[in-house]
């Protein structure tokens, strides 16, 4: 079997699916949507390097380095806001997060 | 030599990379010695792109660094609008961040950065530099939000930010992406001359949805609310303000500049997105007793009647939306300098209730607040009056009467709270020990803000309508 474009595509939006379904759903912990987020990030990068291959151009991988890069640093700033959190409240459950309702 | 024009072109952004890294290098130096004249240093840098903004907001579009940027009078237009009131919103902060140990250096380098993350997404030519420059601006906003590092509202308002926000990139990245494949360019210019598809129109939506939740307009504004009245009131300044402004008006520049062509798919997105957004903001405001939430509520509903103009097109609405946004944005800076006065004797309030018999206790305040409240519900004389007059009519134009008679509906409903706010100034009385004066910069930036609204924007709307349709004209 050959695999195409498509193939790509269909994982891709899996794996981001997966991720905003783990932002949602998740009750558990906050690491957990932390990981989601890096999910649905990847899942886009396979996007991005998939269509660069197959329209031949090399700008979307040069993107993907970027979201790389970025990913890394949001990753940093997310680890740092829930450390502060942590200190806070002395636990990381997603139930608790719920001083103030919107 | 082409480097130079280049760095000429980007010169705003140079500007404050510059001064936010040299602050870095001193600030590790000193230490708390630098937190004070940080703030002067970081004003004076942002002042200084603001000027050199305006320089660009006059002549034609330039472009640099091989396309991937381009200053168009517009976009120069909303960049020294944004870096301006972010200079204020920064003096204002001082005093409050004093009292409340905070004073930090990185408090300024936080916003320096924030501003060059707006310069770089309003300048962007090209999917790549729009990215960046979204994060850039988020990046410092979610660790803004969570600046009290001793509240537990502030942390759960920086870590509520950044969830979503985060997700709110990651749509924008899928959208890029998509954009991107079915293209086969990231240049604005290349996707706005590519042929329609069905994979085109996915990512433009995707990339629409997650601007819209940037700019907070409903149905993506859950956040709004908390984080507002989480984190620190004068980070909500900020927040209110400076890239309020620059994320609508970089909505309205994509839409128009790369989605032109296509407008037939997201016009009728961007004016439901902006009538749910003024319901929404009018309705979720009539419950709330929290100054700051019911702030929020406003600036939700007030991001919908920009969007009204976003929806109306770019021939019709482009200068509408730059007038509304710059009048709204003003008026803001002073709602938020009120929030920031409410000080007792131990420490900051933010309940309606603590507003009773404010006309008795400190009139300059009571009147300043009463024409700004005004003002953002658009009755005239005020100056918002004019911004709502100029969208509708631009809505009018396009032929959207639905969404006028939405409009026009949610400025009804939306009195309802800011009445509430006027009956509690000048009807209601009070036991409690009357409000502290407020600090220095903090009265200097109400009471400017208030004259601007009424009468100065008034007297000046004709010839400030004039300008802003001669840099859209030109863009």
């Amino acid at each position: 079997m050959e695999v195409t474009l498509g193939h790509y595509l269909g994982l891709s939006a899996i794996l981001f699916t997966i991720g905003v379904f783990g932002i949602f759903v998740n009750r558990k912990n906050i690491i957990v949507i932390l990981m989601a987020i890096e999910l649905i990030l990847l899942s886009v990068n396979i996007n991005l390097v998939a269509f660069s291959v197959f329209n031949g151009t090399i700008t979307g991988q040069v993107f993907a380095m970027l979201v790389l890069t970025v990913a890394a640093a949001e990753a940093a700033v997310g680890l740092a806001i829930l450390v502060v959190y942590f200190r806070n409240r002395g636990e990381i459950a997603v139930d608790d997060v719920n001083m103030m309702r919107g | 030599m082409d480097i130079l024009n280049d760095i000429s072109v980007a010169g705003p952004e140079v500007l404050l990379v510059a001064v936010g890294l040299i602050g870095v290098l001193i600030g590790s130096l000193l230490k708390d010695a630098f937190n004070g004249l940080s703030r002067l240093l970081g004003a004076l840098a942002l002042a200084g792109a603001a000027f050199l903004a305006a320089g660009q907001s006059t002549g034609d579009a330039v472009s640099a660094f091989n396309g991937l940027y381009k200053i168009t009078p517009f976009i120069a237009f909303a960049k020294t609008i944004a870096f301006g009131v972010a200079a204020v919103a920064l003096l204002m902060a001082g005093e409050y961040l004093h009292r409340e140990n905070m004073n930090k250096f990185e408090y300024t380098l936080l916003i320096l950065f924030g501003c060059v993350g707006m310069g770089v997404m309003l300048s962007a030519n090209n999917l790549m530099t729009l990215y960046l420059g979204i994060e850039t601006l988020s990046l410092s906003s979610y660790v803004l939000a969570a600046f009290n590092r001793d509240s537990r509202r502030s942390a759960e308002a920086g870590l509520k930010y950044f969830v979503l926000g985060a997700l709110a990139s990651g749509l924008l990245l899928f959208g890029c992406s998509l954009v991107y494949g079915f293209t086969g360019f990231t240049g604005y210019e290349d996707i706005a001359a590519s042929e329609q598809s069905l994979g085109l129109t996915f990512g433009l939506v995707l990339i629409l949805m997650a601007m819209c939740f940037k700019a907070s307009a409903a149905p993506f504004h859950v956040w709004t609310p908390d984080v507002y009245e989480g984190a620190p009131t004068p980070v909500v300044t900020f927040f209110a303000t400076a890239p309020k402004l620059a994320t609508v008006a970089l909505l309205a520049n994509t839409m128009f500049t790369v989605f032109g062509v296509y407008e037939q798919s997201w016009i009728i997105i961007v004016g439901a997105v902006s009538a749910i957004s003024m319901l929404v903001g009018a309705f979720g405001g009539l419950a709330q007793n929290n100054i700051k939430r019911l702030l929020a509520y406003s600036s939700i509903a007030n991001v919908g009647y920009a969007l009204m103009g976003v929806a109306a097109g770019e021939v019709n609405g482009a200068s509408a939306v730059l007038t509304y946004m710059t009048i709204y944005v003003l008026t803001s800076l002073g709602l938020f300098g009120v929030v920031l006065a409410m000080r007792r004797r131990d420490g900051q309030v933010e309940s309606l209730s603590d507003l009773n018999g404010l006309s008795t206790s400190r009139p300059g305040l009571a009147v300043a607040l009463t024409v700004l409240v005004f003002s953002v519900a658009g009755i005239p004389p005020m100056a918002g009056f004019f911004g709502k007059l100029l969208v509708f009519e631009a809505a009018i134009q396009s032929e959207l009467y639905w969404l006028v008679a939405v409009g026009v509906l949610a400025s009804v409903v939306s009195l309802g709270y800011y009445l509430k706010i006027i009956w509690a100034i000048w009807a209601k009385t009070t036991e409690e020990e009357s409000l502290q004066p407020a600090d220095s910069m903090v009265a200097v930036s109400i009471y400017g803000t208030t004259l601007l609204a009424f009468p100065v924007l008034v007297i000046w709307i004709g010839t400030i309508v004039t300008l802003i349709n001669t840099t859209t004209a030109a863009g």
